[in-house]
């Protein structure tokens, strides 16, 4: 297929590798930021390809792992309300909250639906004026301009039963968290391609100066990532620590202005607990005073809770690239995608459920 | 996995088992949850021999004659969809599970479970496709049933079929007799079905020019085995896809099964599809494609004659059996590494970006 097969070209793939395997002359700790990126080299092996000294790591950047706990119980609490129908991404209805699931409600008797845009909840709450529509708004800086829309779009509206649990989080402030822990032992970042299409990365380059460590923006097919590689690579060894760009089909440097221009609009920066790693100052949006009355915390009256994170898994210091799925001695022993106990086996785009999915014949256990 | 180290960590699991004490729909999905569901509640309610063979259909010895006998309802959202509809499926279905059993389908049952409030059009629509595939496929419907319940109880129309047919002699087919060395063959390519339907779901909605492949596919099957080489085993890759089919079959017959990424065959349309919606097309429904395990010195001769049926016309040897990792499936990438292709636990979830 046109524009996807060239990006997964065997030939290619391997003149990249061989590259990479020509440059590196010491041990280079990787981490690449987004769940799709890990997807993607769990998914076609890449770890396989790469020479040993190239250690990857995986990031804290799945939506669906770093949601909190907390935030999920509301959705729950909010999904089984009667007058209620909750929309929803798809991956979001199997992670399981302090007490039970989305699909668990949607069994129930509750009116839980999946969309692959926010659009669509707006459609439905048009469409069924007495119902109130709540739609999960959760995601990095990628989802956050769509469902801005759609809060906008209802204010202009006057669409007054549509409302969003927006739970949205930031990429820089996580790899500042990263970067600052004294048991931080990454050396160069492959940052997220989608979030950089609507932020651009100008905002990393802060980060590169102040931690002296090389960022390159990657993109989420086989040949991307490996390039992304072969260019943190080449820098790591020639001592440069710059930001570059891998991904030049999607990223420009500003970004998407009139998606950064609504997000400026609907949102505000605040600080967020993520979901194995803990609270990080500044990482989150949320909706401004003024769409209050679009906020479904605010609409439902939830309030602030607190719930204690399980302590038995060891997803935050994987989330924090500390070690990898496998290290963990309850890797597809006590824990699966069925059986999760924590976070990053939930979602298919989590560090744990990738290596389950698609490596574990390769690793022993 | 069976005999890695039994775990002796303690850890309280503080997270829902998400399975145990509800349905959900996941159990439904063709994988692990409807595995786990028919391991653990409908085997040992009903526990005999000929159900625990668990292959698409029953074959019952009645005075010399070898029965093929099956049952499968249809719950399709919309009834009518490109390339088909509930009633056209609800005949495949049927003839299909009794095909990959080696059966030459005879005979159908039709139940209709009907909402009120059902526009009589509509019902005379599928009944009419239901009669027009069934003469296609050679086979009659012999005894039906009707219900209607009330608004709100079922979702339109859905329907449930049975089928009986005979098993020749000397045919065989049986999920747990792949062996090591044997091949792999896939009549066509994967995803249609799936793709069709979920572009005229609710909220999913996108444009798309795939119908659904429903066909039924025993004149394909009796074509190969004509032949007269030995067919180890075939399974029609439904719900689940082609991934759920393997897997059955890399289980039951305690193998590994190895199979080549750039040998599936996949329309544009349909890779395009998965490649937006973040779907993988090896879990994605077909209703008229079949996987199948022959023995190797016959593999290019059945290959021959799939690929002079119209139905087969895009066959393909995509892998082999193997006897490391048994019951695991593994996939040679268009990269030329290794990797797993599981069993989902539940439906494949369109993902967040």
């Amino acid at each position: 297929m046109k524009y996807i097969d060239e990006y997964r070209d065997e030939r290619i793939a391997r003149a990249l590798v061989a590259e990479i395997r020509q440059r590196v002359t010491r041990t280079w700790m990787l981490m690449e930021i987004c769940g799709g990126q890990t997807h993607t080299i769990m998914r076609y092996g890449l770890d396989e390809l790469l020479p040993s000294q190239v250690q990857l790591v995986h990031g804290p950047g799945c939506p669906v792992c770093v949601t909190p706990l907390e935030t999920i119980d509301h959705a729950i609490a909010i999904a089984s309300r009667p007058e209620v129908t909750f929309v929803s991404y798809g991956d979001m209805l199997r992670v399981p909250g302090s007490r039970s699931d989305l699909f668990r409600v949607k069994a129930a008797g509750g009116d839980v639906r999946v969309v692959y845009s926010p659009v669509e909840a707006l459609k439905m709450a048009r469409a069924m004026p007495k119902r109130r529509v709540v739609f999960f708004g959760i995601g990095f800086e990628t989802t956050a301009p769509a469902n801005a829309m759609a809060v906008w779009q209802a204010k202009r509206e006057g669409l007054m039963n549509f409302s969003m649990l927006a739970s949205h989080v930031l990429v820089p402030p996580a790899i500042r968290l990263l970067l600052r822990s004294p048991h931080n032992r990454v050396q160069g970042f492959i940052a997220p391609g989608h979030v950089c299409t609507v932020m651009g990365y100008r905002q990393y380059e802060a980060l590169a100066r102040e931690f002296g460590v090389p960022i390159v923006v990657g993109g989420f097919e086989p040949l991307d990532l490996l390039e992304a590689i072969h260019m943190l690579v080449e820098q790591l060894e020639e001592g440069r620590a710059e930001v570059e760009n891998q991904y030049v089909r999607s990223v420009s440097y500003a970004g998407n202005l009139p998606a950064q221009r609504i997000m400026e609009e609907v949102y505000e920066v605040c600080d967020r607990k993520w979901r194995g790693i803990g609270p990080i100052p500044q990482s989150g949006l949320r909706l401004r005073p003024e769409y209050a009355a679009f906020d479904a915390e605010a609409v439902f009256g939830l309030g602030e809770s607190s719930v204690e994170e399980p302590a038995a898994c060891i997803s935050a210091e994987v989330l924090q690239g500390l070690k990898k799925p496998v290290d963990c001695p309850a890797f597809a022993q006590l824990c699966s995608p069925e059986h999760p106990l924590g976070a990053p086996m939930v979602s298919p785009e989590g560090a744990c459920a990738a290596y389950y999915q698609y490596r574990r014949h390769a690793v022993s256990m | 996995m069976a005999d890695e180290p039994k775990p002796t960590l303690q850890l309280s699991c503080p997270v829902p088992l998400p399975a145990r004490d509800t349905v959900l729909l996941g159990h439904g999905s063709g994988g692990k949850l409807t595995a786990d569901l028919i391991r653990d509640l409908f085997l040992p309610a009903f526990a005999n021999p000929i159900l625990a063979r668990l292959d698409d259909q029953a074959i019952v010895q009645l005075n010399g004659l070898r029965l093929a006998f099956t049952t499968d309802s249809f719950v399709v959202k919309p009834l009518f969809f490109p390339g088909g509809d509930i009633g056209r499926l609800a005949v495949h279905g049927t003839v299909n599970d009794l095909a990959m059993g080696g059966a030459q389908p005879l005979f159908l049952s039709a139940a209709f479970i009907i909402e009120e409030g059902l526009p009589m059009e509509t019902l005379r629509r599928v009944v009419d496709s239901l009669r027009s595939a069934a003469q296609e496929a050679g086979v009659e419907v012999v005894t039906g049933d009707t219900k209607v319940v009330e608004k709100g109880s079922g979702d339109g129309l859905f329907i449930n079929t049975s089928g009986i047919g005979v098993v020749p002699d000397g045919v065989c087919l049986s999920a747990d007799g792949a062996r090591p060395g044997d091949r792999v063959l896939l009549s066509g390519p994967i995803g249609e079905h799936g793709i069709a339907i979920l572009a005229q779901r609710e909220g999913l909605e996108f444009e798309s020019l795939v119908a659904s492949d429903t066909a039924a596919l025993h004149a394909l099957v009796q074509a190969m085995l004509h032949t007269g080489h030995p067919i180890r085993c075939l399974r029609d890759p439904t719900r689940g896809g082609l991934s759920s089919a393997l897997n059955e079959i890399a289980a039951q017959s305690r193998v590994g099964i190895s199979i080549e990424e750039r040998a599936i065959p996949i329309r544009e349309e349909v890779q395009g599809a998965c490649e937006l919606l973040g779907l993988d097309p090896l879990y994605v429904a077909n209703e008229g494609k079949l996987v199948a395990i022959v023995a190797p010195e016959g593999a290019e001769e059945i290959l021959a004659a799939m690929r002079a049926h119209p139905l087969g016309g895009h066959a393909q040897v995509m892998g082999t059996v193997t006897d490391t990792h048994p019951g695991l499936v593994t996939m040679r990438t268009v990269l030329g590494t290794t990797r797993i292709v599981d069993l989902l636990a539940g439906d494949q979830l369109p993902r967040i970006c």
